[in-house]
Formats: structure tokens, sequence, C-alpha cells
């Protein structure tokens, strides 16, 4: 290889990188651009009129967060003692090799196929009706290996030498774990309960099965109603409305929120793992 | 005495938290077979494999599940097929060519594009993608099988990216050493060296990237016409399995057969995704890199 192919290869590849990042970019401000304009106080705060062609978005971020905050809920203690069972108790043998198996099979499942599976289960066999509930159990499913998964990993970054100075010293298995271990990764799994919630906001198949209305210009009063969420909503009005390309504001209006929503929760889980890394080095 | 007693009972409440993960995977089996089973007793399983998808008819509904079936490989195939060489050469330039600053800024950057909802990059795929595709190759329509693959690919980069990264991360720095001590270029090592010995770590990183293809639901539903026909034409507008679920689900009588043929793809769905991830895990364990 000549030294030009060889300097045309290195540029060919790093032009391939810059381009996805260019593909994103254009992304994030195209909706960026043409949201912007659509945001206010009464697109925030309103509520939706003629099938979401005018109005507000109200109901939709309402029920987004009452799904996150539910489905956290129940997937970030599950998940948290999944993963401490994992990295201090669990031994090698049968049992955690089909868990770990359970647990990328999980992580693997197509995310319709976790709303059919919703359906099944909580919507139909245990009767909760298409509701806040079942939305939030299904969506719990489907966070969980992504919570485990970077949950374990925290705890996995504590040395080894504070959990045998704590047992040297008498503390049992539970004590050593509680006082020496969690304090000193309980960050890290923050840090993954907040993927967890960009996911969980993010997804529309399972909720589109088990919890969304079409259109339902009112907040919720219990667990076992429908809800409106930001991105099934952004759905409906972007193939289901008669007039797709008239309401093409407010679609970019809730695109941008539920972008934004979802990046920042993302953008939170960045920094703060970046903050933490720094604060403990071992 | 008292902290043994403890000690025990939160070890046993640790691992029945953990067993439920198990519990789930087996639920999801277990729900999914069971809303399927009655459509394989009857009308049977043989109208399954009909080349012709018509749920709902006034004379004879048809459940054949083929051109949703080649709907579903077509995009996957050709969403693959871009978003390798994107994934791949990205991952060999932020492990082994960029320098500390720009790896620090691509790889979240990457990652950032793993996190834009599904439904988000559906609408962009809608409102930009599409018109493109139908001006760039003179169409009727954009929502053919090409857009739908054009935003796949762009969801399984960065899986195929973070996998393969690590893949190529892992191979020894010795090898490396060696390959240049004896002469060969930076390019060469790694063409030569580095990506044939994390070659099976790459594989398994683009079979993840197609699991996570095959399961993606709104962004094809939205962009690639949901035309149910057997086609090898990425110009044609195609349906896919998961498209077909979310769409009807909501509209069929619970308990028809229509309701459980689409349990059907269902379970076709996660068999095929379970097989892959499958596959791809005894790949990666060969790195301890789970």
């Amino acid at each position: 290889m000549t030294k030009t192919t060889e300097s045309m290869i290195h540029w060919l590849m790093r032009g391939l990188t810059y381009f996805i990042v260019f593909v994103i970019a254009y992304i994030i401000i195209d909706i960026l651009w043409n949201g912007v304009g659509v945001i206010n106080w009464e697109f925030l705060s309103g509520y939706p009129r003629q099938s979401g062609a005018e109005g507000g978005i109200l109901p939709a971020i309402v029920g987004t967060c009452y799904l996150v905050i539910g489905t956290i809920v129940v997937a970030l203690p599950l998940g948290m003692a999944c993963a401490v069972y994992l990295s201090e108790y669990a031994k090698q043998g049968p049992f955690t090799r089909i868990l770990r198996l359970a647990i990328v099979t999980l992580a693997g499942v197509p995310s319709v196929v976790f709303g059919l599976f919703g359906l099944g289960l909580f919507v139909i066999f245990l009767g909760f009706g298409a509701s806040i509930l079942a939305g939030c159990l299904t969506l719990a499913c489907l966070v969980l290996p992504t919570i485990i998964v970077s949950s374990e990993e925290a705890l996995r970054a504590v040395p080894q030498s504070l959990r045998e100075a704590s047992l040297a010293l008498g503390a049992t298995k539970w004590q050593t774990t509680y006082k020496n271990v969690l304090p000193y990764s309980i960050s890290g799994m923050l840090t993954g309960a907040i993927l967890g919630i960009g996911r969980a906001a993010g997804e529309t198949a399972p909720i589109l099965l088990t919890v969304a209305a079409f259109y339902l210009p009112k907040l919720p009063r219990s667990i076992f109603d429908q809800v409106m969420a930001l991105p099934y909503h952004l759905y409906v009005l972007a193939t289901q409305h008669p007039e797709a390309a008239k309401v093409r504001p407010m679609q970019y209006g809730t695109a941008l929120v539920l972008l934004g929503l979802v990046l920042g929760v993302s953008l939170a889980a960045i920094l703060l793992r970046i903050h933490f890394r720094k604060k403990y080095r071992w | 005495m008292k902290h043994r007693w403890q000690d025990r009972a939160i070890r046993t409440l640790l691992l029945g938290a953990a067993s439920m993960s198990i519990l789930i995977v087996l639920l999801i089996f277990f729900f999914l077979g069971k809303e399927a089973a009655p459509f394989l007793i009857k009308p049977g399983l043989s109208h399954l494999l009909g080349d012709r998808w018509i749920p709902v008819s006034f004379q004879k509904e048809s459940f054949g599940i083929l051109p949703l079936l080649t709907g579903s490989l077509l995009v996957t195939a050709l969403a693959t097929l871009i978003a390798i060489p994107f994934g791949i050469c990205g991952a060999v330039y932020i492990s082994e060519l960029a320098n500390q600053k720009e790896k620090e800024i691509l790889k979240p950057f990457i990652e950032l594009l793993a996190g834009i909802p599904s439904v988000v990059l559906g609408f962009f795929g809608l409102v930009v993608l599409a018109p493109l595709v139908k001006e760039v190759f003179a169409l009727h329509t954009g929502l053919t099988a090409l857009t739908g693959a054009l935003l796949l690919a762009l969801m399984a980069i960065p899986t195929i990216m973070s996998i393969s990264e690590d893949a190529i991360r892992s191979v020894p720095t010795s090898y490396k050493q060696a390959s240049l001590a004896l002469g060969a270029s930076k390019l060469q090592t790694i063409w030569k060296v580095t990506v044939p010995a994390a070659l099976s770590g790459i594989t398994a990183a683009v079979m993840l990237g197609m699991g996570r293809v095959i399961g993606e639901t709104m962004a094809v539903m939205m962009v690639t016409g949901n035309a149910a026909i057997i086609t090898a034409d990425p110009f044609n507008s195609v349906r896919t399995m998961t498209a077909t679920i979310a769409a009807e689900m909501g509209e069929v009588p619970f308990g028809s057969e229509h309701y459980r043929a689409l349990f059907c793809i269902g379970i076709v769905l996660l068999l095929a995704t379970f097989a892959l991830n499958l596959v791809a895990q005894r790949v990666l364990k060969k790195y301890h890199m789970i």
C-alpha cells in the first residue's frame, strides 16, 4: 500500500464516521428548527382540540410522566435487587447461567412482543384492561434488563478490597453490601435508572397495545384509566390524522417535546456518569 | 445470631427478585403461546404458511404470513447491509484511529442515536427521508422498503458500533505490536490483524444489530407503506411482521382468528430474535464480554 492509498482509506473511514454524526445532528436540528416555533405555554399546558389539530398536548405529557414514574417504581427495586444478587451473592452455577440467559433474552425481545405479552397477561388475563397499570407493568418488564445490566456494572466497579476488609472485620455479607458496596455504587445504579426512564418514555409499540388512548382530552383519575402518551400521540398525528400535512407544526412540536425529554434524560445520565467517575477513582 | 438470620432473609429476598427475570421470560413464552395456540388447532398451521395476508374480507380471510415474513427479511437484510460498513468502519475509526479528544466526543454522540425514540425517527423518515427517496429514485411514493431500511440502519449502527468496538479493543496489543514490528503499516495492521482477530465479536455485533432491526416497529410502520406483498424489490412497499401486529391489534375482536394469527406472528418474531441473541451471546462469551 502506498502512502496515498493509506491516507485515502484513513479519510474514508473518518468520513463514514462523521457522516453518521452529521445525520444525527441533522435529525436533531430539523426537529428543533421546525418544532421550536410551536412550543409555547398554551401548547404545553392546553388540552388538544379537534382531534389534536389544535390546542395543546398536556394530557400526553402527563400520561407519559405517569407511565414513566409507574415503570420506574416497579422496575427499579426489582432491577437493583437482581443486580445486587448477581454481583454480590450469585455463585457460578446452572442457576446463575440461566438467570444471565434470561436477562439477555429479555433485552432482545422486540418491543411489540412485550406489547403482546402485556396484552395477554395484564390487560386480558389479570383483567386490568387497557390501563396505566397494565402499561407500567409492561414497560417495567421492558426496561428491567437495562437497569440490571448498568446496576451490576456499577456494583462491580467497587474494588474487591473494600468487601474483603469489611468481611475480615466480621461483618456479614449484607452488612458489607449495605455499608460498603451500595453507597459507592448507588450513583452508577442511578444512571441505569435514568437510562431506563429514557427508554420507557420513548417506547410506543408496548403502550399501543396496553394503555395508550387515541384521543382522550382529559387527565386520568386512577391507575385503571387509559392515558394519552407523547410517542403514541406523535404517531397518531403523523399517520392517522385525516389532514396529516396540515397539522405538521403540531407533529413537530410533539416530536420536539418527546425528543427533548428523552435526550435530556440521557444527557443527564451521561453527565452523572462522568461526574461520579471523577469522584470515585479507585 | 440475629445478623445471620437477617442475612439469610435478605439473600432469599434478592434471589426472589432475581428470579423475576426468569419468570418474565417464561411468562412471555407462555402467554404468547396461550393466545396463539388455538389458531394451530383451528384453522391449523398450514394456513399460516399461505402467501396471502387478507385478515379482513367479505368472502374469505386468509392469514398467510409469508408476505410479512419476506417483508421483514427484505427490510432487515437491506438495513444490515447498509449498517455494516458504517458500524464497522466507525468502530475501527473510534478505537484505532481517532485521537483521544475525538473519541470522547464521537462515542457519546453516536450513543445518543440509540436514545432517539423510534417514533421520532419514523416521523423524521416520513417527513424528510421519504420525500427524498421519492425524488432521488423518481418513484411514485417514498414509502418503500428502502426508506424503512435506511431508518433501521440508523438504529442498528449504534449497536453494531459499540459491540464491535469492544471486540476490537479486546484484541491483545501484542498482536498489533508484532504486526507493526514486522513493518506493516497502521492500516495493514488494522485490516489484516486487528479486524480478523476481532471478527467473531464483530459478527456477534452484527447479529445483535439485526435482532434490533427485525423487532423494530414504529419506524418501519410509518415509512414502509405497509403493502402485504411478496417482493424483493427495495423500491416496493412492504409490510413487516412488527408493523402488522402494531397496526392491526387495536381493531381485532378479542379471541378471533385474526387476533390469534397476530399472536402467531409474535411467536415467530420472538423465536427469531431469541435465536439471533443466543448465537450472538455464544460468540461473545468467548471474549468474556458479558
